[in-house]
This record gives structure tokens, sequence and C-alpha cells, in this order.
């Protein structure tokens, strides 16, 4: 990212930064508003306190879930349906690059279709099938569905991957008389690795974010997930808190930046589409 | 191990690529299958290590019909064109890997492992990757993991194809010591016969998805069986022209195959004609000589004739060696 030649383009540089500036901007009030206070009508904060961050041992407000609540629920929400996506994924990627079964072009074109469809348009009829199944305000029914909208592309990324690896890797495997199944968890899945971690990571931050499918199909406070206790926060309050507002939000998105920090360059490797490096 | 191939034939989708293919490999013999780009030499392979379904016919392994087992059980060493070394894996563990799925212990392992790394000369590379392995030693690791199941026949597909020319000439003889060393039953698939001629006990000759000719490589190239098996043996190639600029005919003969080294002055006179091209090999000289009728005939000669392009010469033909061929190709 900083290497000594990027310093050479400072005019794109000079560009990007400008126009990224109101982004900065907010972060950086973000930042600031949640440990601070400020005075109405300045932009000056008045004083440093961490009282914002009040949520974390108590209740914000009577009959409102503890955030620890909501967090646990995002976690096993974005976990849950990050790990379905990456097993699905690793196993329908490779029937998908590799054997020849009936309707497989079908299928091809199907997840291509899937992966460009609005999904919101589904909703109505997804929220129809889910009061019919008894899963709607369920953790185990958004989680469902998310992983159901996640696969198109989970799959379609990992078939990407097992692309690239040689079938002769594969054919010498089996002729030292190792079983398909084998080959494939000894052999093919470590040349896959890096579109393995890639993806469990992309769902998880999928899962993490994840906002319209938890505030129509889980509404109550039972399966509520950090961004629905987001929302929460400035819908029903006659005065809104908008640096507690602020704190619950910088509280999110912090194992988001973490992720991205550690992780940065599995990330990529998504958008690499399996190229090896 | 006896290798029998009975009225073998492929088919993918409707196109048949192989019909009715017989192939017989002795005990310890090392056979050629050689044949021009797309004759089916690697289908031919596939199926007998079990990659390909046989559609038709039958393969026994010492008697014993295996066209319907897998892969797995068919205890075949095969050589990939690119080497298909596991990338993930070290030297070591690449070779180890057949022995590691018959779930043999970690002693024996090893033990083999050294044995066959020592084999094929890469003990010193036991800990690498391929990545760092030059394309002489990938083959030399391939050919390691190939034998250190004991299999009842090798089989290598191109093996020398990915390789410089200087490697080339070193893995040649080495892969032959080493099915020699173990006494191997081995099929070579190569396009080049020079390959084929150097390496092995036996050539099948392949066009067109059957075999045309299957024998030493001697007798192949003296009594070739048409013209399509005189053209494809011999560097440089012989020359195929009708006997009008020779002075000959005979009945039936449409077409006479002279090689290079079948004519020369050191059979006296006879063909009179013009040197056109001059190629130096360094010991020998390869010359283009055109005929009055403008048919071109090759001849090598030892170097240092000094004889230039544009030069008239009147050189003879060695009679014993002549290929005569009749209108459909056939040797007479
Ligand atoms: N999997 C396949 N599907 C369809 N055609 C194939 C397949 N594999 C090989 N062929 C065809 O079979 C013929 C022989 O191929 P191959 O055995 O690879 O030739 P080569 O002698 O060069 O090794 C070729 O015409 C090729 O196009
Ligand atoms: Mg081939």
């Amino acid at each position: 990212m900083s290497a000594p030649s990027s310093y050479r383009n400072w005019p794109i540089l000079l560009v990007l930064s400008l126009v990224s500036l109101p982004l900065m901007i907010m972060c950086l009030y973000s930042v600031i508003d949640a440990f601070t206070d400020t005075g109405p009508g300045t932009l000056l904060p008045a004083r440093v306190t961490l009282e914002h961050f009040r949520f974390l041992w108590e209740p914000v407000a009577e009959g409102r879930g503890s955030i620890w609540t909501a967090t646990a629920n995002t976690f096993i929400f974005a976990a849950t349906s990050a790990l379905v996506v990456t097993m699905v994924s690793l196993t329908a990627g490779y029937a998908l690059s590799r054997l020849n079964f009936p309707a497989r072009g079908f299928f091809l074109a199907g997840l291509i279709v899937l992966h460009a469809f609005p999904t919101i348009t589904l909703i109505i009829a997804i929220f129809l099938i889910l009061q019919m199944l008894g899963l709607y305000d369920t953790l185990i029914g958004v989680i469902v569905v998310k992983t159901a909208l996640e696969l198109p592309l989970g799959i379609w990324i990992m078939k990407g991957f097992y692309d690239t690896v040689p079938w002769e890797i594969e054919m010498a495997g089996v002729q030292d008389g190792a079983s398909r199944a084998a080959v494939w968890w000894h052999l093919v899945l470590p040349q896959v690795q890096p579109g393995l971690m890639a993806l469990i990571l992309f769902s998880f931050l999928s899962g993490w974010s994840e906002y319209i499918l938890p505030q129509v199909l889980a509404p109550g406070s039972e399966a509520q997930v950090l961004s629905t206790y987001l929302n929460s926060l400035i819908l029903d309050d006659t005065k809104a808190d908008f640096n507690l507002f602020k704190a619950v939000g910088l509280f999110y998105a912090a194992p988001v930046v973490v992720i991205y920090l550690f992780f940065q360059k599995h990330l990529m490797n998504i958008y690499g589409g399996g190229t090896k490096g | 191990m006896q290798l029998d191939l009975i009225d073998f034939t492929k088919r993918f989708g409707n196109t048949t690529v192989i019909e009715n293919m017989s192939l017989s490999v002795h005990s310890g013999e090392m056979i050629a299958l050689l044949g021009p780009s797309g004759c089916g030499k690697s289908t031919t392979l596939f199926a007998i290590c079990g990659i390909h379904r046989i559609d038709e016919g039958r393969l026994l392994f010492g008697g014993t019909d295996v066209a319907h087992l897998p892969s797995q059980s068919r205890n075949v060493g095969v050589v990939f064109q690119n080497y298909a070394l596991y990338p993930h894996m070290t030297v070591a563990e690449n070779i180890a890997f057949p022995l590691k799925v018959q779930k043999m212990n970690r002693i024996d392992r090893e033990k083999l492992v050294r044995k066959y790394a020592a084999l094929v000369h890469i003990e010193a590379l036991l800990e690498r990757r391929p990545a760092q392995l030059s394309g002489g030693q990938q083959q030399r690791v391939a050919l390691a993991r190939a034998l250190v199941r004991q299999p009842d026949f090798l089989l290598l597909d191109e093996p020398l194809a990915n390789l410089d020319a200087k490697l080339r000439l070193e893995m040649r003889s080495e892969i032959r010591r080493l099915q020699q060393e173990t006494g191997l039953t081995a099929i070579l698939v190569t396009h080049d016969q020079v390959e084929a001629m150097s390496m092995c006990d036996r050539i099948a000759l392949m066009n067109g998805g059957r075999i045309v000719q299957y024998d030493t490589p001697t007798a192949m190239y003296a009594a070739p069986e048409d013209q399509f098996v005189a053209g494809f043996l011999g560097n440089p190639p012989i020359s195929f022209l009708s006997g009008k600029g020779l002075g000959l005919a005979a009945p039936g003969v449409t077409q006479y195959g002279i090689r290079p080294e079948a004519f020369g002055p050191q059979f006296g006179e006879g063909v009179s004609g013009r040197i056109t091209f001059v190629e130096t090999q360094g010991r020998e000289d390869l010359f283009d000589v055109q005929l009055p009728t403008g048919e071109i005939l090759r001849s090598i000669q030892p170097a240092g004739s000094g004889i230039t392009p544009g030069t008239t010469v009147d050189w003879g033909l060695a009679h014993d060696q002549l290929l005569r061929f009749d209108q459909d190709g056939t040797r007479l």
C-alpha cells in the first residue's frame, strides 16, 4: 500500500484525498463524538467522557435489550451463515468446476442469474414462507435466508478458484491410489485455500453488516442484531442521543476494522479470482 | 508383467477416437506409442491407467482383465507431461504421498522415499517445494513418485516435451536406466521419433487412432510397412519420388523412397542433378539435389566435401536400400 513508488503518484493521491475528505471527516467525528460532549451549535468538543459507552454495562433504556445479547446474536448470525456458505460453496463449487452431472449448465446459468437478482424484491415472499414455517422473528430464520442469498456468489467464487487447479494434479492423486474424496481433501483444498479464507471473511463481514433481513424478518428484541439495535436507538426515542448512537456505531464497526487490518491480504484474493500470487 | 490391450475402442461423444486397437507389451519391455499430435496416444495411455473408461475391448494385466477396475486398484505409475507435482508439498511429501494413501507407517515410508530419491538422484532436494526445482528436477521427482509404490507398469506421457534440448538428452538415458534397473514394463508416449527409437525396445507407430506398425526400431526403419511409417521415421527425412527421374520402373510401383544415406557418390553414378541447398550439421553435410524432373533428393555425406550450391553432381543409389510403394502407399 505505502510503497515508496506510490508517492510519485501524488496528483492521484491528492485527488483521491479530496474526494474522500467528507467521508474521513464523518469517520473522525464519529470517533470524537463518541468520547466527548459537545455543546449545541459548536464544532469543538467541550469535555472528554466515557459516559456514552454506558451501554456496555447497563441497558440504555427501560425494556431495551442488552447490547451483549445483540452482539452475541450478530456474531452467531454472521459466523453461522459464513460457515454454512463456505462449506456449501466448497463442495458445490467443486462439483460445478469438475464433475459432469446432469443440468450442470442450468445450475451455472442459475448461479449468475441469482447473483445478479435484486434479492430485496423477494422479501415479501420470504416473509410469508418464514411465517408459514414458524421461523419468523427467529435468529435461525434470518440465518437460513441470509445463507441462501449469499450462496450464489460464494459458489461462483469457489468455482473460479477450483478452475485454476490443474486437473492433472487430481489425476495424479487418483493414480497414486487416493479416492476422489481424499484427493479433494489432501490435494485440491490446499490449492484453493486462499479462496476459502477470503470467502469465510467476506461472508462473515457481509453477515455482520446485514441490516435489511433482520429488520424485516426478525424485528422483535429476542433476535435483535447490532444493526437493528442501532436503528432502534434513534427510532423510538423522542430525543435522539447522537453521542450514544455514535458510540454504539463505533462498537459495531470495530470488529470490521480489525478484520480488515489483519486479513486485508486474504480479502483481496477474492477480487483476484484465484490468480496465483 | 505382461500387458494386453485387445480390440480397444474409445469414443468421446459421437466421435470415435480409437477403434479396435490391440497392443501387447511383454514383461520388462519398454515400448513407445509414437505418432503425430492428436492420433490418440494420450487417450490410449489414460485408458490403460484408468483415467478414461474403456468403451469396448479388454485390458489384461498379467492375464487378468482390469478394464472395469478403477485407477486406484490398477497399480500403475504415471508421469504426466507437466509432472503434476503437488505444489503445497515438499519433494519428500510428494514422493511419500502414494505410500501415505496406503497407510504405510512413517519409518517404512521414509526409508522408501530415501531409496527412490537416491535412485533418481534428488537426495539433496527432499525439503524443497516443486516451485523451487528446475524442470529436470521436477521430472525426477515425478519419476520417483511414480516408482515408489512399486507399480506393475510405468506410463510416461510426453515426459521430455517440456525440457530443453540438453536436459532432454540427459533424461532420455536416465529414464531408460531407471526402467532397466527396476525391470519395469513401461509405455512411453511421444511424438518424437528420435526419443522413441533411442529409448524403447519396440515402437507402436500410431496414426489416426490405430497402430500402423508395431516393431523394433531397427526393423521399422529398415522395413516400414507403408509410406507413412517410412516418412515418420528418420531424420533427416526420407525423399519420395516417382521412378521417372531416377530412371527406375517396375510394375505396380508408383513411389520410391530413398533415405539420405542411400544416395551419394559412394554408390557410384547414375542419378545426376544440381545441388540447391547445403546444410552443415558439423559432422555431416546434408545436400538437397534437384533432379531434371524438378524432384528433390536428399543426401547425407561426411562433412568437408566442399561442394557448394549450384554444383552439378552425378551420384549413385544404394539399390538394396530402396523402398518401393504402390499407389495405396503400401510397401512392396
Ligand atoms: N476429453 C476429450 N473429449 C473429446 N475429445 C477428446 C478428448 N480427449 C482427446 N480428444 C480427442 O481425441 C483425439 C486424440 O487425442 P490425444 O489422445 O490427446 O492425442 P495425442 O496423440 O496427441 O496424445 C484428438 O482428436 C482429441 O481432440
Ligand atoms: Mg498427448
